[in-house]
C-alpha cells in the first residue's frame, strides 16, 4: 500500500503482508502457509472461514483480527472479535483490529439487515477454533506429545508437565500445520464461553473519546484537494447551462467538473451536476455557492409530497391486489358485531448519519484506491469499475470508519463522484456532501399510506384483519417504474402478521416513486408496525380491553408460523423457517417481559398513559413499553421507556442495551419530528433547523432493557429495536389523551410541539 | 490573508480567506480533524470546541475573530481533571456508538462540568441540548456526565 500521510494504520494495514505477520498472510498475496485456500474451511456455513481470512498473530504478541463488516456503531469490530477469541483462546488485550478492504474473499460484506453477528457467528467461531486447533497441533509436534495433552488458553498453549509456549512462540510452526477440517474442530460449549455474552468493552471508544480514529471526511492524502457538488434539484434533472466564472474567481478553487447526467434506472449512479474542486473545503463550499446554473428540471418536477400523500390515502381506501388470504375477511366483516378501520400514513425520512456521506480516490494510471465511509464495499467496488470502465480488479475500496450510516451508506454513489472527478482532475480528490446535500439528494425512506379493518364478534375478540399497504417500493431504485411492492417489503410487518385471527387479508396497491427510495434501519417495518401496532391498540379499545392483555390475546397461543400456507412469498429474512421460526411463544414472552420491566399496571399521575407494541423483525423479538406525559396545553414528555428484546444469543450484552437505546430513541426522533417532503419535485428539508432530530432534552428521563436470555441462533439487533416505538408512543398519547395518532410525523419541525387536544374527543384522529 | 491562532497550546500561522470557519482551518489546514463538520450552521455541535474555555461552534466562528491569543482548545487537546474524568466516564460504560458527534459532545460536557461541577438532569439537557446524536447515545451521555461530576467532588 502507498504511503498515506493521516491514515491511521492500525485500521488501513489490510491487504498487506508485512514482515512482523508470521501467520495469516493478508489477501492477495498468493502464498500458503496457513493461507492455504485448498483447505476445507471455504465453505463452512456462512462462508470462509479459513483463518489467515481474519486471524494473523504478529511477533510481538498481537492478535490482529480483520473485521470485514462496516464499523458504524453498532460495536461489529468488537463483536467479530469477541467470536473469533473466544474459539481462539485469544488473550482480549493482545486484540487489534484491522479492517478489510471490499473483496469477495470475505463473503457478504453488506453490513446491512442486521446481520453481522447473524452470518458469521459459526464461520468465524470455526476459523477461531481452526487457528487455535493449529496452535495446540504445533505445541504437541515441538514437545512430541499428543496434541490432546495441549491446551490453549490466554495466548499461550500448555502442555504435560512444565511445556508452555505463546502463541506469539508457536505461530511459525503453527503456519506449517495443515488446516484442520471442520469436523475435526472442537467448539466450545456455551457454558464455558468467556467473551460471548459478555460485556466486553468497545476496542473503538477509547480512541473516541480522545478524537482519534478515521471516519471517511478525516481522510487526507498528499496533494489531495476537496470538491463538493452543485446536485441537480431533482431526481433526472439536468445542467441545462452553467456559468462558472464566478465560482473559479474564488480564491482556492481550482476547477470544476460536470458530472454525467442521471438516467434510468438510478440505481447506485451519481445524480449528475457540477462538481468545484478546491484546495479546502471551504474555498469549495464557497466557489459552489458561487456557480450560476440552469437545470431542466425533468420528468420528478412535478412531484409534490403533500398531494401524493392524499392519493396514496386514496389508493389504500380502494381495494387492491391480494396478496395473502387467509380465511374470508368479507364474510368476517359482514359477522362482526363491532368493525373497525384507519388509515395510517408515514412520510419519507431521511437517514441523516452525523457523518454525510464523503468518499477520497486516487487515481494510479486506470487503477483507482479508494477511502469511503461505506456499508458495502463490494458493490462500491463494482460500481466505481463500470461508471469508470475499468476492472473491478483495479478499484481498491478502503473502508474507514462510518460516522452512522442507517442504510444511507450501502448506497455508494458519492464514492463514483469521487472516482470519477479525481480521474478528471489528475490529482487525489475527497469529495464531501454538506448537510444539505445528505438531505436533499439522498435515498429516502419510502413514503407510505396504509389502511386497515378489524372485525370484532360480541364478546370483543378479533375475528378477521384486512391490510392493505401502499408505498413506492425499493425496487424503483433498481428498476424503472417499478410500483409494486415486492414480497420481501411485505415480509417486513404484513404477510408475517403474527395474529391469532381466522380471516387475514394482505393487500397492495401501487405507488410510482418520484425521488431515490432505499433502505433506512429497519426499512418497511417502520411503517407496518407502525400500523399493525396501533390498529392492535384501537382495536383492544374498541373492544373495551386492556392494550397489553388485548395484544397478547391477539397474539395468541404459542406455535410456529408459516406465512406460505396462506399464500404469500416468505423469504424470512433469508433464514430458514426451521432454525428461525416466526415464534408467537416468543413474541408474547417480550410482550410480558417488556410490561413487567415498565410496571404495567401500575397507578399513573394525571396526563400520563402507557403505551405498548411488539414486532418481529430480522428474526429477533422487540417489545417496547412507553409512558407519556402530556399537560394541559398538549406539552408532551416521555418520563419512561421499557423495551424487551430476544435476539437469540447475542455477543455483546453491552452494545447490544446500547442499540435497544438507540434504535429506540432513533425510532422515536423520526416519529416525532422525521419528515421529508417534496415540492416541484425538490426536497424541501435543507438542514437540520428543517429536519428535525431529537435532542437531549426532548429525550426519556429513565430507559431500561431486557435482554431475554436465549440459547436460540443470533438474530439482529442493529434494527429490530425501531419498528415497536413509534406506535408504543402513539398509543400511550392515546391512552393519556383519547388523540389517536395516525398520521406521522407527531410534531414536525416548525411546530410549536402541541398536541392538538382541543380537537380531542375520544378516538379522534390527528 | 495570513491568520495567527493558538491551537492546544501551539501558535500557528495559515493563510486563508478571513471568512473561513475556524472549523476548516482546524481540520483542512492544521491537520486536526477530531473536531467534525456535521450542518455547518451551528446547529448539530459536532464541531465544539473551546475558545478561552466557552464551549463555541467552530463551524460558524470565523478564524478571523478568534484573536491571535485566545486560547483555542479542541479534542485532541483538551486536558485537565474534568476532561480526565469524562473521558473515563465515557469509555467506562461506552457511551459513543458510532462515535462520529462524540468529540463534541465531550467538549461540551467539560465546559459544562467546569462550570457546573454537578448538574442535575434539567442543567444536564440544558447544557447539553446543543448537540445531537444520530445513534441517539442520550442515556449514557447523561449517565456519564453524572458520574464524572461524581468524580470530580
Amino acid at each position: 500500500m502507498t504511503s498515506l500521510s493521516k491514515l491511521n494504520r492500525r485500521e488501513f494495514l489490510s491487504g498487506l503482508g508485512t514482515s512482523a505477520l508470521v501467520l495469516g498472510l493478508a489477501l492477495r498475496t498468493g502464498r500458503t502457509m496457513a493461507d492455504a485456500t485448498a483447505g476445507g474451511l471455504q465453505e463452512v456455513r456462512g462462508g470462509d472461514a479459513t483463518p489467515a481470512l481474519f486471524i494473523a498473530l504478529e511477533e510481538d504478541g498481537t492478535i490482529r483480527i480483520t473485521c470485514h463488516r462496516s464499523e458504524m456503531g453498532q460495536q461489529v469490530w468488537t463483536s467479530m472479535a469477541q467470536i473469533i477469541a473466544e474459539e481462539l483462546e485469544a488473550d482480549w488485550s493482545q486484540v487489534a483490529i484491522v479492517q478489510a478492504p471490499g473483496d469477495a474473499r470475505y463473503g457478504d460484506q453488506n453490513t446491512d439487515g442486521s446481520r453481522s453477528v447473524r452470518w458469521n457467528f459459526h464461520r468465524l467461531r470455526v476459523a477461531g477454533a481452526a487457528m487455535r486447533t493449529m496452535l495446540e497441533r504445533a505445541a504437541a509436534a515441538r514437545w512430541g506429545v499428543a496434541p490432546g495433552e495441549c491446551r490453549a488458553a490466554q495466548s499461550v498453549v500448555t502442555g504435560p508437565g512444565m511445556y508452555s509456549a505463546t502463541y506469539a512462540e508457536l505461530a511459525q510452526d503453527a503456519a506449517a500445520q495443515p488446516l484442520p477440517t471442520e469436523a475435526e474442530l472442537r467448539l466450545k460449549p456455551r457454558e464455558q464461553w468467556r467473551l460471548i455474552g459478555k460485556e466486553v468493552p468497545s476496542l473503538t471508544v477509547p480512541d473516541i473519546v480522545q478524537g482519534q480514529g478515521t471516519f471517511g471526511i478525516d481522510v487526507q492524502l498528499p496533494d489531495m484537494l476537496v470538491a463538493v457538488v452543485a446536485h441537480p434539484p431533482q431526481v433526472m434533472a439536468s445542467v441545462a447551462k452553467l456559468d462558472d466564472k464566478a465560482a473559479l474567481a474564488v480564491p482556492g478553487v481550482v476547477r470544476t467538473v460536470r458530472l454525467p447526467a442521471l438516467d434510468g434506472p438510478v440505481l447506485f449512479k451519481p445524480l449528475g451536476g457540477v462538481a468545484v474542486v478546491a484546495t479546502d473545503t471551504w474555498s469549495a463550499i464557497r466557489g459552489r455557492a458561487a456557480l450560476k446554473i440552469e437545470w431542466e428540471a425533468g420528468p420528478n418536477a412535478g412531484y409534490d409530497s403533500q398531494q401524493f400523500a392524499e392519493t396514496m390515502l386514496e389508493t389504500a381506501r380502494q381495494p387492491g391486489t391480494v396478496r395473502l388470504r387467509r380465511g374470508d375477511v368479507d364474510a368476517a366483516m359482514g359477522a362482526s358485531a363491532t368493525r373497525i378501520e384507519a388509515d395510517y400514513y408515514v412520510p419519507h425520512l431521511s437517514q441523516t448519519p452525523m457523518e454525510p456521506p464523503m468518499a477520497t480516490a486516487r487515481w494510479d494510471g486506470d487503477k483507482v484506491e479508494c477511502w469511503v465511509c461505506v456499508q458495502a464495499p463490494q458493490r462500491t467496488r463494482s460500481v466505481i469499475a463500470q461508471a469508470c470502465g475499468i476492472p473491478e480488479e483495479n478499484v481498491t475500496v478502503n473502508v474507514t470508519w462510518l460516522g452512522g450510516g442507517f442504510g444511507r451508506k450501502s448506497k455508494p454513489d458519492f464514492a463514483v463522484e469521487a472516482a470519477l472527478v479525481a480521474r478528471e482532475v489528475g490529482r487525489p480528490v475527497k469529495l464531501t456532501w454538506t448537510r444539505e446535500d445528505d438531505l436533499q439528494h439522498g435515498y429516502y425512506h419510502s413514503v407510505s399510506a396504509q389502511h386497515l379493518e378489524g372485525a370484532l364478534d360480541a364478546e370483543g375478540k378479533c375475528t378477521g384483519i384486512l391490510h392493505r399497504t401502499v408505498f413506492p417500493p425499493i425496487g424503483s431504485t433498481f428498476v424503472d417504474g417499478l410500483a409494486t411492492p415486492s414480497w420481501e417489503e411485505l415480509r417486513q410487518g404484513v404477510t408475517d402478521n403474527p395474529f391469532h385471527v381466522p380471516n387475514l387479508q394482505v393487500e397492495t396497491g401501487d405507488a410510482p416513486a418520484h425521488v431515490r427510495i432505499g433502505w433506512l434501519r429497519s426499512v418497511a417495518n417502520i411503517y407496518h408496525a407502525f400500523a399493525v401496532q396501533s390498529f392492535a391498540a384501537e382495536l383492544a379499545h374498541a373492544a373495551g380491553r386492556d392494550q397489553k392483555d388485548y395484544l397478547l390475546e391477539l397474539i395468541g397461543p404459542p406455535r410456529q408460523l408459516d406465512p406460505r400456507n396462506d399464500g404469500a412469498q416468505y423469504d424470512n429474512y433469508g433464514e430458514s423457517l426451521e432454525e428461525y421460526p416466526i415464534d408467537t411463544g416468543r413474541l408474547a414472552n417480550v410482550v410480558r417481559e417488556a410490561a413487567a420491566l415498565a410496571g404495567w399496571g401500575r397507578e399513573l399521575p394525571a396526563g400520563h398513559g402507557l403505551g405498548i407494541a411488539v414486532h418481529r423483525s430480522f428474526v429477533s423479538y422487540v417489545a417496547t413499553v412507553i409512558e407519556v406525559a402530556v399537560d394541559a396545553e398538549g406539552r408532551l414528555r416521555i418520563p419512561g421507556v421499557w423495551s424487551a428484546i430476544d435476539a437469540g444469543t447475542v455477543v455483546n450484552t453491552r452494545h447490544v442495551t446500547a442499540q435497544v437505546e438507540g434504535g429506540t430513541l432513533y425510532a422515536l426522533s423520526n416519529a416525532l419530528y422525521g419528515e421529508i417532503t417534496a415540492k416541484d419535485g425538490a426536497v424541501e428539508q435543507a438542514n437540520f433547523p428543517q429536519f428535525r432530530l431529537m435532542r437531549m432534552k426532548e429525550a426519556p428521563r429513565d430507559m431500561a432493557v431486557t435482554i431475554v436470555a436465549s440459547d436460540a441462533p443470533p438474530g439482529g439487533v442493529g434494527e429490530p429495536p425501531s419498528p415497536p416505538a413509534a406506535p408504543a408512543l402513539a398509543n400511550a398519547i392515546f391512552a393519556a389523551t383519547g388523540l389517536r395518532i395516525r398520521r406521522l410525523p407527531i410534531f414536525g419541525s416548525g411546530s410549536d410541539d402541541r398536541l392538538p387536544l382541543d380537537a380531542t374527543r375520544e378516538g379522534e384522529s390527528a | 490573508m495570513s491568520i495567527k491562532l493558538k491551537v492546544n497550546g501551539k501558535q500557528h500561522e495559515v493563510e486563508v480567506s478571513e471568512d473561513t470557519p475556524l472549523l476548516w482551518v482546524l481540520r483542512d489546514h492544521l491537520g486536526l480533524t477530531g473536531t467534525k463538520f456535521g450542518c455547518g450552521v451551528a446547529q448539530c455541535g459536532a464541531c465544539t470546541v473551546h475558545i478561552d474555555g466557552k464551549p463555541r461552534r467552530a463551524c460558524v466562528t470565523p478564524v478571523a475573530g478568534v484573536g491571535a491569543q485566545a486560547e483555542i482548545t479542541t479534542i485532541e487537546g483538551v486536558q485537565g481533571e474534568v476532561a480526565n474524568a469524562v473521558r473515563e466516564a465515557w469509555v467506562e460504560i461506552d457511551v459513543p456508538q458510532c462515535g462520529y458527534c462524540q468529540s463534541g459532545q465531550i467538549m461540551s460536557a467539560v465546559a459544562l462540568l467546569e462550570q457546573n461541577p454537578n448538574p442535575d438532569d434539567d442543567a444536564i439537557d440544558a447544557g447539553m441540548s446543543g448537540n445531537l446524536c444520530r445513534c441517539a447515545t442520550y442515556m449514557r451521555i447523561r449517565s456519564a456526565i453524572k458520574s464524572a461530576a461524581k468524580a470530580g467532588s
